[in-house]
This record gives C-alpha cells, sequence and structure tokens, in this order.
C-alpha cells in the first residue's frame, strides 16, 4: 500500500538531531491524512540505535536503525543510497526531510536517485488527492509560492522550525537494517566535521536571537549585543553581512538573505539598518524590535517595536531591565 | 582543467514584487534581470582556477529563454571562454526537469568540474545541482564555503548548524558554491567587447515531463505597522512592558 510515509531522522555525532522529530512530526500528519504508517530511519556510528526509539514518541511506527562506523561523519552518498532504497523497496507515498544544512544536501541527492523533482524548503506540505501541496517562500520571502508536486513518491524538505516536533507516541517497532553498499566505499569523504561552541544556540534553534549591525561602531561594543542576550538566557546571537564580512563576527552568524534565514519569537536588531538582504534573513520572525540612531532607518517599518537612540546607551540600559524583570 | 558552471537569469530582488494575472509568476513589468548571486560566485570560482593553472576552459551554461543570453554574455564578459544556451519558453521550477536538461548536455562533455550557485535567489531550491551529479553519476559537494583542487582531487569546507565539515572527492565533481568562496568580479570594458566575439550555441533544452509546477504565487501578509515608542534610555521601560504583556515574549 502506497500511503505510508518515511521519515528521515538526521543524527550528528552519534545523536538525534532536533530536526530528526520535526521529520516525522512531518511524516505523522501526513500519514494520518492516509491512514498509512510512519517510517523512520536512522543511520548513525554503532550505539545510535539506543537513541532510535525516541522516534516512536512522536509518532514513527517503525523505526529501521542502520549502525556502521562509516555513519559517524556525515555520509552522503551511502545516506541517499540507503534512503532511496528503502523508499524504493517500501512504496512509500512520501519521503520527509528537513532542509537543515545536512538535509538540503540529502534531499535532492535521494530525489535524483528516485528520479523525481524534490519540493524543497516547505513551511507547510499537505496530501490533495493524488498530489501534493506545499508553500515555499521564493524571492527571498517577499512571495510566497504554493507548489503542486506530482510524482511518487514525493521527496519534500521542510524548512527547520515550520513543523514544531509534537508527541504523538506510538510504541515503535524499531529494526536494524545493512546499509546499502559499502559506506566505506563513498567517493565523497568528510573528513573532519569541525565542532562549533555547542555550548551556544544555534540560530534555528533560539527562540530569541540578538543581532548587531555595524551600528555597534565597533568588534568590540559586540560585547553589548552577547551580554543582552545572555540576559534573555534563550537567545542567540546574530550578525548583518556588513559585520561578518568586516570580520567582527564569524561568517556562520550572518542572517539575511545569502546567510541564515530565522524566524525566533523574538528578534531585536541593534544597530541595523535593515537592507534589504538582512530583512530577507529575519521579517518572519514574530516580534521584532528595532534599536537604532536613524529614526528614517528601514528596519522601523518591519519592526513591532522600535526605539530611536545611540545603541551604547540604549542597549546596556535593556539589557539591565530584562535582567530586573527576569528577577536576575 | 575544463570547468562547466551553470548559471540561472533571476530578477533583482531590491523591488515591492506584484502578482502577474495569471497569478502564478510575479509581473515582470519593470524587473531587472542578472546571474543569480551565487552563481556569480561559481563563475568567479572557476575564472580563478583556470587562471591559477595557466591553462583550461571555462564552459557557462544556462536553461531559459533568449533573454538568458543575456546573463551568459555577462559571464563571457567576466572572462568565461563560451556559452551553452539551452533553451526554453521559460524556466520552469522543476528542478529535476532543470538538471536532466543540463545533464543531457554535460554528458561526456569531459568537464573536471561542473559547478554552481548553492541555490538560485528567485525559487531557493539548491536542488539541481545535487540532481544533475546524481543524473550523471559524479561525486557531489553542495554548499562548498572554500574549495580547493588538484592532482584529481578537491577538498572543500561545508558550513553547518554551529559547526562546518571537510570534504574530500576524487574528479570529476559537482560543486555547489557558497558565497564565501569567490566575490564575482565585475566585468571590465574590455571583457565585454571580448564577449560579443565569444562562441555562444544554442540548443533546445530536454526537459521532458514537468512534475513540480508553482501553482499560485502571493505576497505574505504584511507585517502590521510597527511602533516608534520613544528615544533613547527612557523608552526601555515601555519597550519591556510590551515584551511581557502584548508580545509575550518575557
Amino acid at each position: 500500500m502506497a500511503n505510508n510515509v518515511l521519515a528521515f531522522a538526521e543524527s550528528r555525532g552519534g545523536d538525534l538531531r532536533k530536526v530528526a522529530y520535526e521529520a516525522v512530526t512531518a511524516a505523522r500528519a501526513l500519514a494520518d491524512a492516509t491512514g498509512g504508517e510512519v517510517h523512520a530511519v536512522v543511520a548513525g556510528p554503532p550505539g545510535i540505535a539506543a537513541k532510535a526509539g525516541a522516534l516512536g514518541t512522536y509518532g514513527a511506527d517503525v523505526v529501521t536503525v542502520v549502525e556502521h562506523a562509516a555513519f559517524a561523519d556525515y555520509n552522503p552518498e551511502a545516506l541517499a543510497a540507503l534512503v532511496a532504497e528503502r523508499a524504493k523497496g517500501g512504496g512509500y507515498r512520501v519521503v520527509t526531510l528537513i532542509a537543515s544544512a545536512q538535509g538540503k544536501d540529502l534531499a535532492p541527492r535521494v530525489a535524483g536517485k528516485l528520479g523525481v523533482p524534490l519540493a524543497s524548503d516547505l513551511t507547510m506540505v499537505r496530501l490533495d488527492g493524488d498530489k501534493l501541496v506545499g508553500t515555499h517562500p521564493v524571492n527571498t520571502g517577499k512571495v510566497i509560492a504554493t507548489v503542486t508536486l506530482a510524482a511518487n513518491p514525493a521527496v519534500v524538505s521542510l524548512r527547520p522550525g515550520a513543523v514544531t516536533a509534537a508527541e504523538k507516541p506510538r510504541s515503535a517497532r524499531v529494526d536494524s537494517a545493512a546499509p546499502s553498499g559499502d559506506p566505506a566505499a563513498s567517493r565523497v569523504k568528510v573528513t573532519q566535521t569541525i565542532a562549533g561552541n555547542t555550548a551556544k544556540l544555534d540560530l534555528g534553534d533560539a527562540p530569541v536571537i540578538v543581532s548587531g549591525g555595524r551600528g555597534l561602531k565597533a568588534a568590540e561594543n559586540f560585547k553589548l549585543v552577547e551580554d543582552l542576550a545572555a540576559a534573555f538566557g534563550n537567545a542567540a546571537v546574530g550578525a548583518t553581512r556588513a559585520v561578518t564580512d568586516d570580520g567582527w563576527r564569524p561568517h556562520s552568524d550572518q542572517i539575511g538573505q545569502t546567510g541564515r534565514q530565522v524566524s525566533p519569537n523574538l528578534y531585536v536588531a541593534v544597530g541595523i539598518s535593515g537592507a534589504i538582504q538582512h530583512l530577507a534573513g529575519m521579517r518572519t520572525s514574530k516580534t521584532i524590535v528595532a534599536i537604532n540612531k536613524d529614526p528614517e532607518a528601514p528596519i522601523f517599518k518591519v519592526a513591532d517595536y522600535g526605539i530611536v537612540g545611540d545603541v551604547l546607551e540604549v542597549v546596556p540600559a535593556l539589557t539591565a531591565a530584562v535582567k530586573a524583570a527576569k528577577g536576575q | 582543467m575544463k570547468i562547466a558552471v551553470c548559471i540561472k537569469r533571476v530578477p533583482e530582488m531590491d523591488v515591492r514584487f506584484k502578482i502577474a494575472p495569471n497569478g502564478t509568476s510575479v509581473d515582470e513589468t519593470g524587473l531587472k534581470w542578472d546571474m543569480s548571486d551565487f552563481d556569480g560566485y561559481a563563475v568567479e570560482a572557476a575564472l580563478q582556477m583556470t587562471e591559477k593553472l595557466g591553462s583550461g576552459e571555462v564552459v557557462v551554461v544556462t536553461v531559459g529563454p533568449d533573454a538568458a543570453q543575456e546573463t551568459l554574455r555577462k559571464a563571457l564578459s567576466m572572462g568565461a571562454t563560451r556559452a551553452v544556451h539551452l533553451k526554453a519558453n521559460a524556466i520552469p521550477f522543476d528542478n529535476f526537469a532543470i538538471a536532466r536538461a543540463l545533464a543531457a548536455e554535460l554528458q561526456g562533455g569531459g568537464y573536471d568540474l561542473i559547478l554552481f550557485g548553492k541555490m538560485s535567489i528567485d525559487s531557493s531550491n539548491g536542488a539541481v545541482g545535487p540532481i544533475t551529479a546524481e543524473l550523471l553519476n559524479l561525486p557531489c559537494v553542495s554548499a562548498a564555503s572554500k574549495l580547493e583542487v588538484a592532482n584529481g582531487k578537491g577538498t572543500a569546507r561545508r558550513e553547518l548548524e554551529g559547526a562546518a565539515e571537510l570534504l574530500e572527492f576524487p574528479l570529476p565533481a559537482v560543486v555547489s558554491i557558497d558565497e564565501g568562496v569567490a566575490r564575482p568580479r565585475y566585468p571590465s570594458l574590455k571583457g565585454i567587447m571580448a564577449a560579443k566575439k565569444k562562441p555562444l550555441e544554442v540548443k533546445p533544452a530536454q526537459l521532458g515531463d514537468v512534475r513540480l509546477t508553482v501553482s499560485t504565487m502571493a505576497l505574505p501578509p504584511e507585517r502590521p505597522p510597527g511602533r516608534i515608542l520613544g528615544e533613547g534610555v527612557a523608552a526601555v521601560p515601555e519597550l519591556v512592558r510590551l515584551l511581557q504583556t502584548e508580545a509575550k515574549v518575557l
């Protein structure tokens, strides 16, 4: 019966990533509509099987675990071969992945192996008869396209955070399976995974982002942004392209058209004028606060709350007020 | 070293888009067009590689209507050797169809490296490069923020969430380029003149079935107009109050 849904559960460093639960949650919603089952597939180094049961909590009926030492680092060719082989063998209606850094790489490979187009980076997905329908922001988020995919299986990637991982416990059957081919024989090899600061919240996961721009005037003033983020407690620090180009912050912190696209609950723009390229990366945030000395700055057009003033004065005062509000 | 770079003609983004009366595309009236941002980085990376080696060929390829030849000419004026225009009435949204047309052209072309931008700035799928690699059965690295090739091997870096990975792969290969690799040069006047005489071959795009389509396009809901709460430190208490009581994020 081709009404089951295959979910790819992403892992890194021998542990599942948060997006693994999002992929299963999205698959569960689709399978509930078709009356089918959710089959999750997870690959990792020996020991990953111990983590697999958690996928049942989010609605997987079957979890297939593939353990191999060559899955310790991301192994794109072997993973694509594995997911495509499972997808072919199981007669699935949909294959769900999340468009994380890994998923953006893996999803088109899987689609290519299956000979179908990829509906990528969707913010919503549903089945409509024999078609799959999804929404996908295009033109730097200024236009929303509704796309229709007429292919079987329908391979889709969802934007991280578009689906909130929701518990729908099943007593998942956990199977183990062999890789497709020899994962150690992949042509493309990850020789090193460079861990960032793991204590730091990722921009994609953080409910609050405090972001700084050129208005901070000097690299050392970014301390004010970090202090404000620390006061919120659940915040990550972002930056504009001007700032990352100047080397004040690492390239990976850049939010905008060519950097990360984020939609936290709260986005605080500090000394950011609001160039179109930056807005493209954060305009979907739930609440936007802007602090800038220029009342005509375009950031105030998208900000829910604005304060006109010198960031070097306003930000420390806000940090103190947030601390007080949080009883720190 | 023979390098192909697959590029796309896209509208410039610095405008307020309108939806066309058909409801499935943007209104093209008054739009300016250019090479997609990341494709520019890919063309630059290819040019720098052949310039460093002192030999080689950079072939730029695009799928699209006649107007896409402007984009090819731009790449030629930057320094690409020749261009191939795979002609289609419009650029389909179906990434598999585009990859099929590109693979048909690139197959057997003797390329050491096939480059793409990591995604087009308009449709933002990032899928054509990796799908083309699958169709050609070539090793592929997507969204490379660093790329080096030497002695039939490539090394690349990819940025992850709060981490990065270093990769190794044999040539020939397909690589899609993130912006860290190389800043695109501006075409020189000499380059623009030279580009007019460079070969540009036109062939029909073999797209095949189109299975991924845009059924509607719409503008996102407008954000409610914001409020400037006040000036300087004096406005901070009101901001904190609103974050607590209205936005409920504190």
